[in-house]
Order: C-alpha cells, then structure tokens, then sequence
C-alpha cells in the first residue's frame, strides 16, 4: 500500500523553497518578490512540521510558531515599504531601485 | 591647617576675574584688584612663613596633594605643592617684590588702552612664577615653567604694533624652547631612571644614581636653567626682553622669572651632589657669562639695556654660587639681587617716565634736580649692586666669591679672579649709567631741534618704547612720577638696603638664612674661615672702589675718552647674537628647509600614500554594490548552496 512517509513531504518542501527562492531571483516586482519569500518561509515550516512528527518532538512545532510571529511582522513592515515605494514611484520594480549603489 | 594652596590660587583667581571682567574695572581698578591679589598672597605666604617656623628645625615642611593630576600605570603626578623653607622663601620675594611692582604699574600703565589686559598678564604671570616655585613634582614645576614663559612672550610683546616688539618676544618664547628640551629630557630621565617626579621622594633615592646618569641630568636641567636664567648661551633673549613695559622688565627679566633657573639646581641639590663635573660645568658658564655680560654692560647706552646686562651677569654670580656648591649664597645673592635689580629697573622706568619714554642715557643729565625721590633709590640701587657695605649686595657678593675661593670646582682660583673682574665691571658700568642719568649736563637740552635727530643718533639695538609719540624736545621739563610709583622704589630701597641682614658672616647666630635653607638642601659648601673671608672682602670692597673711582674719573672728570672703553666688541655683547643670527639665516636656515622638505615627502608622504590608497581599494570595490537586491539575493544563494554542498559532501559524508 502506498504510504505517505515524511519523505514526500521534505521534498514537497524541498520544491516549494526552490520555486520560491528562483522565483526571488528571476521576479522583478517587489510585490511577488514578497511572496516568494513567504513561499520560502512556509517551505520551511512545511519541514520543521514534518520532522517534529517524525521525530516525535515538539522542539519542532514551537520553532514553527516563532517563524509565523517573524513572518506576520515581516509583513507588516514590508508591505508599508512597498505601499510608500509604490506611491512614490508607480511601480514596482526592483531593479529601477538601487539608491545604495556604491 | 595652613593653606599653602591659596598663595597661587590668590593671583590666578585675579588673573580669570581680570579677563571676565578686567574692561569693566578699568583703570585704575583693574591694577589695585590685581595688587590686591598679589597683595593677598604675599599675606598668605607670610601666614605659611610664621608656621614653619613654628615648627622643629627639621620638620620645616608642608606637603599639600589637592588631587591627581596624571594616573597612568605606574606614574602618578599630583597637583600637590611643598612649602619649605626654599621655596617659601622663594614666595616671599615674588609675591612681595611682585606687589610693589603690580603697584608701581598701576602709576607707570596709567592711560594705556590696553591697561586691564596688562594686570591680566601680570596676574597670571606670578601664578605661574608661584605654581614654579610651589609645585612638589617636576612636572608641576615645568608647568609653571611653561606659564612664566608665555606670559613673558606676551608681556614683552605688549605693545606689539611695533614689529620690534612682537619679535623680542618671539625670541625670547624661541630661546627659552631650546631650553626646555633639555628640562624636559632630564625628567623624562628622572623618571626613567628613579621613577618619581616628585622632589620629596628624589630626596632620598638621589644617591643611588650613577654618576653618569646623575650628571646627565644635572646638565640636561642646566640646559633648561640656561634657556630660563639667560645663561651662556642662550642669555640672546634677556637684553632684547627690554622692549616690553618697564615694570615687565623689573618682575619678569630681574626678580622673579630669571631666578627659576637658580631655583631649579638648588631644588635638585640632591642630584647635583652626585653629578661631578656637571657642577664645574655650571660654575664656569656662570662665571663667563657674568664675564661676557658685564663687558657688554659698560657699552650700552640705552638705560634699560645696560640693567639687562647686569641682569645677565648677577645670574652668571648665582650660577657660579650653585656650581660651587654655595647654595645658601645663591638663594641670598638671588634675594638681594631681586630687590635692588627691582629697585633700578622700577628706577630707571621712573626716569623714562619722566623723560618722555627716551630710553637713551647720552640724552640725560643732571636729572637729579628733577627727579630727587628717583635720584634718592637710585642711590641705593647702584651702591648695593656695586657692592659697597653696608648695602645688602655686598654681602651676597662676599658670600659668593668666598664660597668660590676654597671651593674644590676645577680651577676654583680663576674663577675667583673672574669674579672679582665682574665686581669691579659691575661697579664701574653702574657708575657710568648713575653719572650718564643723573649727574652732568642737562644733554636733551643741546639735542637737535629738528624731530629727526632722534632717528639719526638710534641705534639698531634701542628698543625705544615709543607708544605715544611724543618726543624728548630740548625745553622738556622732566617731572618727578607719582605716588604709587615712587612709594614702591622706597620700599624696595629700603629692602635693598638691609637685605644683607638675612646672612651675615659674623658668628654664627646672624647666619639666619643658612640656618633656615639648611634642610632643604644637600651638599653645602663650607666657607672659608673668618679671617680669610675677612680678607676677601677687604679685597672686594677695594675693587668696586676701584671701579667706581675709574668710571667717575671717565664720566664726570672726563680724563679719558669714554669710546676707548665701550668698544664695539662690547656693545654688540662680542657679537654672539649676530653669530646666531648668520648662521641661523644661512647655513642653519639650509638645514631646516630640507628637514620640513624630508618631513612633507617621506613622513608625509608615507601618511597621505596610506590614506590615498586606502580610498583608492574603496573607488574599485564600491562597483561590487550594485543596489540592486535581486544581486544580493543571487550572492546569498549561490553562497548557502556552496554552504551547504560543503557540508552535505565533506561532513555529512
């Protein structure tokens, strides 16, 4: 019978950093640049969870809760910035960003 | 407890009241406050005077730390002064000396519109001289040091629109540097070597130094007395320092700053009894430089710069005294010299006073009619330079030169005739300025009537204070000065007169300031016995008579041409300045010009070829910061999966 070990769900994770962390790389608007890295992000609670019931500990879980407080405040201070760039500059591109070029 | 902190506390705290609110004192508050002060601190000291000598014979010391000055590692220096019988005595005549003169100025500066800032001056000057004399570590001393030598430099240059001015100070600030490298080698040795700088602990370990050691610092710190005290060769500064005010000249260039020199090697006496030859080294500089100034003495013409001379050279007596272990001497003859050097500087400021700021003697006179109060002071000014008993500068004198005759210094007896050749130049070039000033003819009256004749007849060397412009005609009145001027020359007079009474040689109970300097100090040289000392004073005596006698056949009988005497050689001090001064401009000025050249291409080059490399690294890489975050995200990414290719194949393997 076809069993749904934790395996899958690793490399499921393993698949969502990845779209997630080429999709930071190759995007140039900031908005889905964000969105990307929340992909990351829960790629990585998708493993901590996965393991935390492998493994059978709660270390696991709690570091989950912490990632989700950081991530909601992330968002927080993020989409104001994009929301003060965008009024700013109507758009929202990155690349068209680069006041700390050396 | 007695506060000895308060006696340069007193003229400092006048000196920062002055500078707040000295243009609102204005003249003539601005001078009493600052006499007061001084005053107040002379009270002060007397207060500390009569507490010491309260106390046992042996225990004459007070020793007060305010606070740490410097902590760093081992070395500590405190703000912390030492009231013993040296330096109190020291304070008695710089504070007491100094009030008469901050009174005098306040008469000899009156109308001056920079009035106020000359008393600011003044205060901070004998604070300076106080913290000098007071300050228990070396570098408490240097310190003051260093504030007696900025207020000279400003006080010389006080009237400095006249460029001549401005630059007498400047030599005198550039002088006195050559010699404070040397003071300041010679405590960073101390230090190295005993590892304190305070005096009361060299006390004890100075013995304990080699003899090279010992007499490279002795020298080191003659080299700073030598800048300070206007010793061969660096005196260049005194005679030039007569261009500031009179009353200057009399505090700073006679009394009080010139003597730190003294005060210095006496302080060190422990040190200078293990320091050999250095102690020969003093003794005949002193001597030659008495020599050499005195000759220079009898050629001058300007009133001030023959006292400047004078100056010089009863310094010269002072150091012979201290190099031939006479300490006492040199305190005494320093006291005595205070008094009447004060005396005829504050004298002769009196006669250029009264003779329309003319500073030549060719155009006086007679001026013993006008002038009877001056002529008076005069009187015992120059009696007791010349050494005629029983006028205090006899005895110090005597003091010196018996010191001098049994002394163990190398060739003790040629310096003995040297000093008695210096006493009777001594007497013979202060008879020829009393004669010049105040006996013969009336001479401004035959001067030409045209303004320019006193340009024709002025040297290059007269430093004529001629801030108001008023010229010596020939129907000038002179005018005896007032109150607050001539109160001061009669009571100098009257110190001059009887300040031989502090050391007189007969038996031992009348030997007052030996008995009180005794415990401050090492290695005391015995006189001579009575009957010799005896003798040598017979011996003195009759050489000022003799020089007197000469100068009044000279200048009065005129039975000798006078330009037979004041040889060129003489007026020009045998030429030592111009010395300098050529081989400065030419051969000195080349040296120091590719010295600043090495200093701008190799030293600071290496420093601008460090800073400009730098910012160059910093133009190539700052390329790397593109600002665009989707670059960074890729370097993140690309590192971590190096990161982590790392360690799935090296460790997790």
């Amino acid at each position: 019978m076809f069993t749904l070990t934790e395996t899958w769900y690793l490399v499921l994770a393993a698949l969502i950093f990845s779209i997630g962390a080429v999709g930071l790389l190759v995007r140039r608007n900031v908005l889905v640049m964000f969105m990307c890295v929340e992909l990351m992000l829960n790629a990585v609670n998708l493993t901590f969870v996965s393991f935390s019931t492998a493994l059978d500990d709660l270390g696991g879980q709690t570091a989950v809760f912490f990632v989700l407080v950081v991530a909601a405040a992330e968002v927080v201070v993020g989409l104001g910035i994009i929301v003060a760039i965008m009024r700013r500059r109507q758009s929202a591109d990155v690349d068209d960003i680069s006041l700390m070029r050396g | 407890m007695t506060a000895v902190w308060l006696i340069p506390a007193l003229p400092l705290l006048g000196f920062v009241t002055l500078v707040v609110l000295g243009r609102k004192f204005g003249d003539p508050g601005a001078g009493i406050f600052a006499a007061c002060m001084v005053g107040l601190s002379f009270l002060g000291t007397l207060g500390v005077f009569a507490h010491l000598l309260s106390l046992p014979h042996e225990e004459r010391a007070i020793s007060q730390t305010l606070f740490t000055w410097i902590s760093s590692g081992s070395f500590k220096v405190s703000i912390g002064f030492l009231a013993d019988p040296l330096s109190i005595t020291m304070c008695l005549f710089i504070t007491g000396i100094g009030a008469l003169i901050h009174i005098y100025s306040v008469g000899y500066m009156k109308g001056d519109p920079k009035f106020s800032k000359f008393f600011v001056y003044l205060n901070l000057f004998v604070a300076s001289m106080l913290l000098l004399v007071l300050g228990d570590n070396l570098l408490l001393t240097f310190l003051g040091w260093e504030g007696v030598g900025a207020c000279s430099y400003l006080l010389i240059s006080f009237w400095f629109t006249d460029p001549k001015n401005a630059s007498a100070g400047k030599k005198a600030f550039v002088t006195n540097r050559v010699g404070d490298f040397g003071f300041m080698l010679a405590t960073f040795l101390v230090w190295v070597t005993l590892g304190t700088v305070n005096y009361e602990q060299i006390r004890p370990l100075a013995p304990g130094l080699a003899a090279g050691t010992a007499t490279a610092i002795a020298l080191l710190f003659f080299l700073g007395a030598t800048g300070k005290s206007a010793q061969l060769p660096l005196f260049v500064w005194l005679p030039d320092a007569m261009a500031g005010p009179t009353p200057v000249s009399a505090l700073i260039h006679a009394a009080t700053m010139v003597t730190a020199g003294v005060y210095l090697l006496t302080r060190l006496s422990p040190i200078m009894a293990e320091a050999g030859w250095a102690n020969d080294v003093v003794a005949w500089v002193g001597a030659l430089t008495a020599l050499v100034a005195a000759c220079a003495a009898i050629a001058q013409n300007d009133i001030k710069k023959v006292l400047a001379y004078s100056t010089v050279s009863q310094l010269g007596y002072m150091f012979l005294a201290v190099g031939t272990q006479s300490y006492v001497a040199a305190v005494f003859h320093m006291i005595t010299h205070a008094s009447f050097k004060a005396l005829l500087f504050l004298g002769s400021g009196s006669v250029i006073h009264a003779m329309a700021h003319e500073q030549d003697m060719r155009k006086y006179g007679n001026l013993r009619k006008y002038l009877p109060i001056t002529y008076a002071t005069f009187m015992v000014g120059w009696l007791a330079i010349a050494g005629i008993p029983p006028l205090s500068g006899f005895w110090s004198k005597d003091e010196i030169l018996a010191g001098v005759f049994n002394a163990k210094t190398f060739g003790n007896l040629a310096l003995w005739v040297i000093g008695m050749a210096v006493a009777l130049l001594t007497a013979f070039y202060m008879t020829r300025q009393v004669i010049m000033t105040f006996f013969g003819e009336e001479k401004w009256r035959h001067a030409e009537v045209d303004a320019h004749g006193h340009e024709l007849h002025a040297d290059e060397e007269d430093a004529v204070d001629d801030h108001d412009h008023h010229h010596l005609t020939p129907d000038h009145t002179p005018h005896e000065s007032p109150i607050s001027m001539t109160l001061p020359l009669v009571v100098l007079a009257g110190a001059a007169a009887v300040a031989g009474l502090l050391n007189l040689p007969f038996g031992d109970p009348l030997k007052f300031l030996e008995h009180w300097l005794e415990p401050t100090i090492v290695g005391e040289h015995e006189l001579p016995p009575g009957w010799v000392q005896a003798l040598l004073s017979l011996a003195a005596v009759a050489v000022a008579v003799i020089g007197i006698l000469g100068a009044r056949a000279v200048y009065f009988q005129k039975k000798v041409d006078p330009a037979k005497i004041e040889k060129p050689v003489f007026a020009h001090a045998w030429y030592i300045d111009e010395t300098y001064a050529k081989f400065m401009g030419g051969p000195g000025e080349t040296a120091f010009e590719d010295v600043a050249q090495f200093d701008q291409k190799i030293v600071d080059g290496a420093v601008n070829g460090i800073a400009g490399g730098t910012v160059g690294l910093g133009n190539r890489l700052k390329g790397l910061q593109t600002g665009l975050v989707r670059t960074y995200g890729l370097g993140m990414a690309i590192g971590a999966v190096a990161l982590l290719a790392y360690v799935v194949t090296r460790i997790g393997g």
